[in-house]
């Protein structure tokens, strides 16, 4: 059963040390900033969207979520030449979202994964269109087969992402 | 109202950091100056993740470099003769090129028209991305601490690449011209019609503001036209690939950039430009033949003795033509700077100090000049043909008379 509705008193919550809450995402805007110059096509992928939804499933707390979200997203942001914000409305969106279905659903396996990821890695790009068209003026491109392809991709990596980051789960 | 504080408490929150963040775009947004607020953040994060994209590009090229230098050396050889030949054929060309641009720089002398020349550039190497797809921007390793600043152009030696956008301490932010946000006067290269290039969305160039009235091949090159300022006339942009009709009576014209925006590794920042008027220089022609002589094989040279008695007996069986240049004809072999084969230099130092000397200029780097001309500039005095040997009669030349070194007695 890929999704199971449950209550949060039967989920498990992880925490994280805090060498790991810093370092995956700091490696994930890294990577992120510096593998397209090598390799083009990985502008495709966001790491630092598949981090943030990684800890707001894992922790299941929302503040903790947006937080994690925004903060990504805004760094992000800086490196890049557009106006800071753009990807941390996107992600505090996302986080908050991806922590509050943690609560309510357990997706440990590899199917949810997969579905979640998909689904807010859509989610994520409207808002970020939404978010450059109508508050900041940009002439972004929507178009629906690259959109998709691309938050598939990422739901893929996401897969074994997700699973390579697990163990540095730590029980509450 | 506790409560109702605890109960909504995570939305709240999540109001209270979206407002903000709202907030934050609104005033960047307004604010388009470079004392923009965001610049702290930008500063922070460009200046945690730099140093190690640094490092990881110094060992990705150095492992690169000692595969390339030392081990792979597979059909080098052969790689080495083609570049000769081409070479010989490049400088066949140049020769009718020198004659194209001395014509042009006596017109433009005679319209008193000003032109741009790079004198300076500062080489860097790329070493991260923007890392979306919505904003295609470059950082490169140099910053602030090697002079650089904003709206500076970035160059390679295929065309142009973007303009610096930011600059920070050792690093800068070059916008490239694929993003939507950039603008470049560009010209077309036989059609001469101006336009702005500017980047889509999608990533791809497109040459804007051209009337549909006007016709235009595609295969045409692109160059700058240095009507933005930031780039110098006739830089190499691209070639348009596609022509249709756009919105407004415009045409929609597509661009395939010269250098490969996707694949950059080093770049050259343009950190000085100049201004001044052509100077119409006096130079004689240099044929074809001359450089045709020069690929002949020559006699190799003789023992100091055995010159100075063919010397001797040649001295007076020397041709005028094979005189050296400079004015009067020296009246002794000894004080005749001949040359059995005449050399090629390349130097604008030795250019300037003999107007009158037909000579073939070769830029490149070697030359002591620090940086790139446009691609509409040439050169027209090259520097001079040196006499090599002085020990070497005149006789044993194999450069025909007609071709020799002196041209103010050859037919000018």
């Amino acid at each position: 059963m890929p999704i199971t509705y449950t209550s949060g008193e039967q989920v498990e919550v992880y925490r994280f040390n805090w060498l790991i809450t810093l370092g995956i995402p700091a490696s994930a805007l890294f990577l992120q900033a510096w593998l397209p110059h090598l390799f083009p096509v990985f502008a495709m992928l966001d790491l630092p969207l598949l981090v943030t939804i990684f800890f707001a499933i894992s922790r299941r707390n929302p503040i903790s979520g947006l937080l994690t979200g925004g903060a990504i997203g805004v760094f992000q942001d800086a490196l890049t030449g557009l106006p800071i914000g753009i990807n941390g409305i996107a992600k505090t969106i996302v986080g908050y979202a991806a922590s509050s279905l943690g609560v309510k659903l357990d997706v440990e396996n590899a199917g949810a994964r997969l579905l979640v990821t998909l689904v807010f890695c859509v989610v994520h790009k409207i808002i970020y269109f939404m978010v450059a068209r109508g508050l900041v003026n940009l002439s972004v491109q929507w178009s629906w087969p690259h959109e998709l392809w691309s938050a598939f991709v990422n739901a893929i990596v996401g897969v074994f992402l997700f699973f390579a980051l697990d163990r540095f789960k730590l029980r509450t | 109202m506790e409560s109702v504080l605890g109960r909504y408490k995570n939305l709240i929150v999540l109001v209270g950091v979206l407002f903000a963040q709202v907030l934050g775009l609104a005033v960047q947004v307004k604010r388009t100056t470079d004392t923009e607020s965001s610049r702290l953040i930008r500063i922070w994060a460009v200046n945690s993740v730099t140093p190690f994209e640094k490092v990881l590009n110094w060992m990705h090229h150095g492992t690169g470099n000692l595969w390339h230098n030392y081990f792979y050396l597979r059909g080098v050889r052969a790689e080495n003769r083609d570049l000769r030949a081409q070479i010989e054929k490049l400088r066949l060309e140049q020769v009718r090129l020198n004659e194209d641009a001395a014509q042009a720089r006596r017109l433009q002398a005679l319209l008193a028209f000003k032109e741009q020349f790079i004198s300076q550039t500062l080489p860097a190497q790329v070493i991260g991305s923007g890392g979306t797809e919505q904003s295609r921007i470059v950082y490169i390793d140099k910053g602030e601490h090697d002079g650089l600043k904003t709206d500076m152009a970035v160059i390679t030696v295929d065309g142009i690449v973007g303009k610096v956008l930011k600059v920070f301490g050792s690093t800068a932010q070059v916008l490239l011209i694929d993003d939507q946000s950039s603008g470049v006067g560009a010209i077309l290269e036989k059609s001469r019609l101006q336009g702005i290039l500017r980047g889509t969305p999608a990533g791809e160039v497109v040459l804007e503001r051209i009337m549909s009235d006007n016709a235009v091949q595609p295969g045409e090159e692109v160059r700058t036209s240095g009507g933005d300022r930031i780039f110098p006339k006739g830089l190499p942009v691209g070639t348009v690939t596609r022509v249709g009709n756009g919105p407004d009576l415009f045409l929609s014209i597509r661009v395939r950039p010269a250098a490969n925006l996707s694949k950059l590794e080093e770049v050259l920042v343009v950190t000085k430009l100049v201004e001044q008027e052509p100077t119409q220089l006096q130079t004689g022609p240099v044929r074809a033949a001359d450089i045709l002589a020069q690929r002949l094989p020559s006699v190799p040279d003789k023992p100091a003795a055995d010159a100075a008695k063919t010397s001797e007996s040649s001295q007076a069986a020397a041709p005028p033509a094979n005189r050296p240049s400079g004015g009067t004809a020296p009246p002794r072999a000894e004080s005749i700077p001949p040359a059995p084969k005449p050399n090629i230099s390349s130097g604008a130092s030795s250019a300037a100090s003999t107007n009158k000397t037909p000579s073939i200029t070769l830029i490149s780097p070697a030359a002591g000049s620090t940086g790139l001309r446009p691609a509409t500039e040439r050169r027209p005095v090259p520097p001079p043909v040196k006499v090599a040997n002085p020990a070497t009669p005149p006789a044993q030349n194999p450069v025909p008379p007609d071709s020799s070194t002196t041209p103010q007695d050859g037919p000018q």
